[in-house]
């Protein structure tokens, strides 16, 4: 019985898809915006792969700089407290200073007013706008996204970001109309859509580097990019260092347990 | 329950026999994984996956307890409190990698230990039962596993929600109030969340209930073996301690070592990105794609575009894709082949290397948006699928003529290592 019905749900099922197979038109739409689309460019960070991966602690610095002058303007960082900074080399001393230097939400201790006050290293990047709505009014309704995991958050990571930093241009001559940015809209071809209302941040020299690196675009975009990929994951160069050992303990005991495996059933055919 | 030559348990030690009268559950044991219990000594690698797929629970099980320590289900907070488990919860970054990428081994070991079983027939008689009971537990991980890829609140698990429960939306008349009702509202929110909370906690002691049916089960004719034939007597077997508890000690060890690669060298690698964005009811992600594992089902899903008879598309698709699933329930009785090994079946055999080849290209074709030639791959494999289950096996079970087989497991073991193979004649 199990038999012969099956036969019957098989047929139904496989003519229910022959029909859907000659009924779906083999070419698709053309997707014009595909073809001026690029793919991300490599960016190569000390931090990459698993073979002696560490922190670039100077890179790392210089990238924060980049954040607090130019990006925080209109990104938030809502994952990361001052008193991870101890990661990029501060001293307790400099991050304490460093918090200072941030004025986060409060309220007054008399009245119970909204107010602010000095940052504490406890304290989390404080947000630029009060709310959704202020950050969509004051960016022609476009919300900037926080970028504690954007490194993690967008297909090609690192590579997309730091392509996506670097890459505003002119808008190609062949480009259709419909493609063309709008008002307010800036041209990216690593951008899904092409083009996005986030303008061109970086600018030659916008930052002065304690270091004396100079501060080319590319180099600051290079410098926030490492950056961001530490605070979408600031343990993970540890997890590397980590797996190293657990891997190795595990390799060791998987020897043992072969070698035993052998020997007992060395007597045994099978 | 047992074969006649199985060692008895006898407790020497006079604690141990005290224990014995009163909760015999060391004898338990002894006769179920220990010295008492007689397996056939041909298995090969591939009888490795039922102990690491109950690894693999495990590990899910108390990585799981000790997030659930610091995780909170509530859609205000429950994507900020993962990430406070990755940044402060001491290892907690370890232990939400292993969870994560746990998942994604426990399907890596359950998927073999299916095909396993398709490969060496072992859902045929007298293990009817076990495969049973391993379709429920399968069905039951899925479920599991869909829940637990909801908690962290990403777009992907809002929007994989949003899908999957909308499977139910396909049903005429009662479709939406079901759907209503199992989100606990008209999208996915905390209620949903809450709920979801609750029993991706639950199900996974379900699954454990069921194993241990499932191996209840498996005790009662023993365990199969690449030949298929039924052990015969005392020279077919060997304990399964310590011969099968050291095999699969080092098994656990190889699966260890895949699982701390993936763990800690590229935890990301099976994820989506946009799981790293929170949840946004009002921004679809471009490309919505379910975890890796249920890429097969999700492409049969997709595959139907035509509405056929009174039913439409959509519906199509959902029956499909459950019915992809609910098959294996019947496939026992699909195939009356009796020889079990495929290694004696040269055309079955031939079938089931495309079927392997076929689920791989759905998965693939799951992956990719709604566009040719991605769709048209979808629908041969899809095809293929149900005609592989539902009329190609029938019909081959029945026209097959198997290959001459070994008497007994001990000739097929002295044969393999004979100086000359051919030379023991092998009769059916």
């Amino acid at each position: 019985m199990v038999r012969p019905l099956g036969f019957l749900v098989g047929l139904g099922f496989i003519t229910a898809l022959v029909l859907a197979i000659f009924t779906t038109p083999l070419k698709n739409e053309p997707n014009v915006a595909y073809a001026f689309h690029k793919h991300p460019k490599h960016l190569k960070l000390a931090s990459d792969g698993i073979v002696l991966p560490h922190w670039d602690k100077a890179q790392l610095q210089r990238g924060m700089q980049v954040y607090k002058e130019v990006c925080s303007a209109c990104h938030s960082l809502n994952l990361v407290a001052f008193r991870n900074i101890a990661d990029l080399g501060y001293t307790e001393g400099q991050t304490k200073t460093f918090a200072k230097g941030f004025q986060v939400p409060s309220i007054n201790p008399d009245t119970g007013e909204p107010a602010t006050r000095d940052g504490l290293p406890s304290d989390y990047f404080p947000s630029p706008y009060a709310n959704e709505t202020a950050a969509r009014a004051a960016n022609n309704n476009a919300l900037p996204p926080d970028l504690s995991l954007i490194t993690k958050a967008r297909e090609g990571g690192k590579d997309y970001v730091y392509s996506l930093l670097t890459g505003y241009q002119n808008p190609p001559a062949n480009l259709p109309a419909e493609l063309k940015p709008g008002t307010g809209l800036h041209y990216n071809p690593y951008f899904a859509n092409l083009n996005l209302a986030m303008a061109p941040p970086l600018t030659a020299g916008q930052v002065t580097y304690a270091d004396g690196t100079k501060a080319s675009v590319d180099q600051m975009a290079k410098d926030v990019t490492a950056f961001l990929v530490w605070t979408a994951e600031p343990k993970l160069i540890k997890r590397i260092q980590v797996g190293y050992a657990v891997f190795f303990f595990l390799l060791i005991f998987t020897v043992l347990t072969y070698l035993s495996y052998r020997n007992i059933w060395a007597d045994k055919k099978h | 329950m047992s074969f006649p030559w199985a060692k008895p348990y006898e407790p020497t030690h006079p604690l141990m026999k005290w224990m014995d009268e009163k909760l015999p559950i060391p004898r338990l044991v002894y006769n179920a994984t220990g010295p008492g219990y007689p397996v056939p000594r041909n298995l090969n690698y591939f009888w490795n996956f039922g102990v690491l797929a109950g690894a693999a629970l495990m590990i899910q099980i108390i990585t799981g307890i000790v997030l659930a320590m610091h995780y909170a289900a509530n859609v205000g907070v429950a994507f900020n409190s993962v990430e406070h488990i990755m940044r402060d919860v001491n290892a907690g970054w370890f232990i939400r990698y292993a969870h994560m990428n746990g998942a994604s081994m426990f399907f890596i070991v359950v998927y073999l230990h299916i095909f396993r079983g398709l490969y060496y027939g072992s859902y045929k008689a007298p293990r009817e039962m076990v495969w049973l009971l391993g379709v429920v537990i399968f069905l039951l991980m899925m479920a599991t596993a869909f829940m637990g890829y909801v908690l962290p609140w990403g777009q992907m698990s809002f929007w994989g929600a949003q899908v999957i429960t909308g499977f139910f939306s396909a049903i005429p008349i009662v479709g939406e109030p079901v759907r209503e009702w199992l989100l606990g509202g008209f999208v996915p929110d905390n209620a949903t969340l809450n709920r979801f909370f609750s029993l991706h906690y639950l199900l996974p002691f379900v699954i454990l209930g069921v194993i241990i049916l499932h191996i209840w089960a498996l005790h009662i004719p023993g365990s199969s073996n690449p030949t298929g034939i039924e052990v015969k007597d005392e020279q077919d077997t060997v304990p399964f301690h310590p011969y099968y508890t050291a095999k699969d000690g080092f098994g656990v060890g190889v699966f260890l070592l895949v699982f701390v690669g993936l763990t800690f060298f590229s935890p990301n690698m099976l994820g989506h990105a946009d799981n790293y964005i929170p949840a946004n009811s009002l921004s679809t992600p471009a490309h919505i794609v379910p975890e890796w594992y249920f890429l097969p089902f999700y492409a049969i899903l997709k595959a139907f575009t035509f509405n056929f008879l009174w039913i439409d598309a959509k519906l199509w698709g959902v029956i499909a894709m459950f019915a992809s699933i609910a098959l294996l329930f019947f496939l026992p009785w699909l195939d009356s082949s009796p020889i079990k090994s495929s290694n004696y079946r040269p055309l079955y055999r031939i079938f089931f290397w495309i079927l392997v080849a076929d689920v791989l290209l759905l998965g693939w074709c799951g992956m990719q948006p709604a566009e040719q030639p991605w769709v048209i791959l979808s629908q041969l494999g899809a095809i293929y699928y149900f005609a592989h289950f539902l009329v190609i096996l029938p019909i081959v079970s029945r026209i097959e003529r198997p290959l001459p087989m070994p008497n007994s497991i001990t000739e097929a073991v002295l044969a393999k290592h004979a100086p000359d193979v051919k030379s023991v004649s092998a009769t059916a």
